[in-house]
């Protein structure tokens, strides 16, 4: 049987006063798997997860998640409420919320405003949290500010705060930037133990990191998909190599 | 979790109040009035008036320093709640006005007929004390509803906000407006049966000021601690994560919007009957901006900061009224640009920032110290020093 795609995008074209940020992108995504996106800087790679989750919308084209929601009429909380999470290219955490904090918002629950007037953190939730700083290696620092992390304990962080939504599908922007080879390579650890229960985008740009998570890779050039395959695969690729890997190669 | 730190709060909170409603009216009733210990019936109704501000200033803060939203018509709301119980105090009049007619003075000035159909429902006491929090929340809600969906953020909100109360306010100076145009609503006599110019009364209402102020500052400590509190502060920070957290930040936006105007609507409220005197200018856009300047004086996203930055600030101004009275306006602006900056935590953020000096200049001569990713809040315990010496 045929998997349920998570995930298709079909004749999506954006432009910004001019650019063609995304041109005639088409892109389908399994339920369960876990792609991984690279491109040139420019390639469109971030515009193309703002009009997945509503920041910007398409000039034409259709985005459909699990092959029933049309996302581009839908605005941003909108589509977060149907299951899609986002990790922002730059760490973007409440600066002035306790780590802890930080979670609690992120939970998943009511998003209502009088419900937030009397909701409490159940003793559930709060074990759920403490898994969840476990996992993303901070449960020492649950009563810090997320403004005095480290660059990459806030990646981190905002990775959890993902978990905590408990997402069908997370759009993950350059997660290792800024973090050491260490972390780097447990957060690839991390994101491999989250595919097949959730559906994972991962846009990101050291090489090393794509090999160690990726199984398929998606290239993006000049808005648009320009070959998806095993890392292998890519890299061996004639046009991949002219436009990206060749080009860095030259130097 | 702070449980020490809370429990000193509430001690000061009762000690103030203590002071507040027992204290300074007894002293007011009771020493002769050449006694040193004597407050006069001016300065109670000073200290009411400031407390109204008071009011007026936390309603500001909720906005500006909790939710990142500096609402520059602030003083829109409090005057609304101001005209809605002067319109009750007018009708309550009768016939001791000037004219000896039912109708207030400035309808049989102005030749009205009869009493405008909008202004019937005001005879009742509690029609009036409804308006006081419904007409600004209503008009709140209007112009909230329609700013936060078309999300207009940051300076546009600001100056979206600072038109709204100039237009109204060149509205209420119409006269056809009838809402008495430029002179406004005076020369009240009664509220619920006491006199307005005895003594009595007015420490009745300077009490009543001090409860309010009580009161608005325990909801706000509760809103502020709740998870719509955390949201509200979220949105200040990361606006953008809140909306990809799946919140609609618009209608978080809207209800605080909305309960910060009911709450300068009740300040107005209490000041129009201690003041006695309710017109345009009241609304005019300096006023906000006046508002803006006590709560960044006072300590900005704290909510003692505003209280003591609206007594402090107006403190300051009656006493320079009378010895200097031509230069307020340039003290209040120094005032405002040395608070933002030199003081960004205000008065009540002084002895952190103090510490804060005083902890870098330690640093400073003891490089050793400086700790990488310490917490802001966590002090050096002052055995450091010594410590270092050995090392």
């Amino acid at each position: 049987m045929k998997k349920e795609f998570i995930l298709e995008a079909e004749g999506v074209n954006k432009t910004f006063s001019g650019f063609k940020a995304i041109s005639n992108l088409n892109f389908y995504m399994d339920k369960g798997e876990l792609r991984t996106v690279i491109g040139p800087n420019g390639a469109g790679k971030t515009t193309f997860l703002d009009l997945i989750t509503g920041r910007s919308k398409p000039d034409t084209g259709t985005i459909r998640f699990e092959e029933k929601t049309e996302l581009t009429t839908l605005n941003e909380y909108q589509i977060y409420r149907y299951g899609i999470g986002r990790k922002f290219q730059t760490p973007t955490v409440y600066i002035d919320h306790t780590v802890f904090e930080n979670l609690v918002l992120s939970l998943e629950g009511s998003r209502g405003v009088f419900n937030a007037l009397f909701a409490r953190v159940s003793p559930e939730q709060r074990d759920r949290i403490f898994d969840i700083l476990k996992v993303i290696n901070l449960a020492d620092k649950a009563e810090w500010k997320a403004g005095v992390l480290a660059h990459g304990q806030k990646q981190w962080l905002e990775i959890g705060m993902l978990l905590a939504q408990n997402a069908k599908l997370l759009l993950v922007d350059e997660p290792a930037a800024g973090m050491t080879d260490e972390e780097t390579v447990r957060t690839g650890e991390l994101l491999l133990s989250l595919a097949g229960k959730h559906s994972i985008i991962v846009i990101e740009h050291d090489m090393i990191f794509v090999r160690q998570i990726a199984t398929k890779v998606t290239v993006l050039h000049q808005g648009t998909v320009l070959c998806d395959g095993t890392v292998d695969e890519v890299q061996n690729n004639e046009k991949v190599i002219e436009v990206y890997l060749g080009r860095s190669k030259a130097h | 979790m702070a449980k020490p730190k809370f429990r000193r709060e509430i001690l000061v909170a009762a000690l103030a109040t203590f002071i507040g409603i027992v204290v300074l009216p007894c002293l007011n009733a009771f020493p002769a009035e050449n006694s040193f210990f004597h407050i006069s019936n001016y300065s109670i109704n000073l200290y009411g008036k400031f407390l109204t501000f008071a009011v007026l200033a936390i309603s500001v803060d909720l906005l500006w320093g909790y939710t990142g939203l500096l609402s520059l018509g602030q003083s829109l709301f409090f005057a609304l709640g101001g005209y809605a119980l002067g319109m009750h105090l007018m009708l309550l009049i009768g016939k001791l006005g000037q004219y000896h007619s039912d109708l207030p003075d400035f309808m049989v000035f102005l030749g009205y007929p009869k009493l405008p159909a909008h202004w019937v429902p005001f005879k009742h006491f509690w029609f009036a004390a409804c308006a006081v929090v419904l007409v600004p929340g209503l008009l709140a809600l209007v112009f909230g509803f329609l700013a936060f969906r078309s999300r207009i953020k940051g300076v546009y909100f600001s100056i979206l906000t600072q038109a709204l109360t100039y237009g109204a306010c060149l509205m209420f100076y119409r006269n056809d407006f009838t809402f008495g145009g430029n002179n406004g609503l005076t020369d009240y006599k009664f509220l619920l049966g006491h006199d307005l110019r005895t003594a009595s009364t007015q420490r009745g209402l300077y009490i009543c000021s001090v409860l309010l102020v009580l009161a608005v500052y325990a909801f706000s400590r509760w809103l502020t601690t709740t998870k719509f509190g955390k949201v509200q502060r979220a949105i200040r920070d990361s606006e953008n994560r809140v909306l990809f957290s799946g919140y609609a930040a618009a209608n978080f936006k809207l209800f605080v919007f909305v309960v910060c105007a009911m709450i300068a609507g009740l300040g107005g409220a209490l000041y129009v009957p201690q003041v006695g005197i309710i017109n345009p200018s009241e609304m005019d856009t300096s006023k906000s901006l006046e508002a803006v300047v006590w709560v960044a004086v006072g300590g900005r996203g704290t909510l003692v900061g505003p209280i003591i930055g609206a007594v402090v600030v107006n403190a300051f101004k009656s006493f320079a009224n009378r010895t200097f009275p031509d230069y307020w306006l340039m003290i209040e602006g120094a005032l405002f640009i040395l608070a933002v900056l030199f003081m960004p935590g205000g008065i009540v953020g002084l002895p952190a920032q103090l510490r804060g000096l005083k902890r870098k200049k330690r640093e400073h001569e003891n490089p050793v110290l400086i700790a990488p990713n310490a917490q802001e809040t966590v002090d050096l315990p002052d055995t450091l020093p010594d410590q270092a010496d050995r090392v």
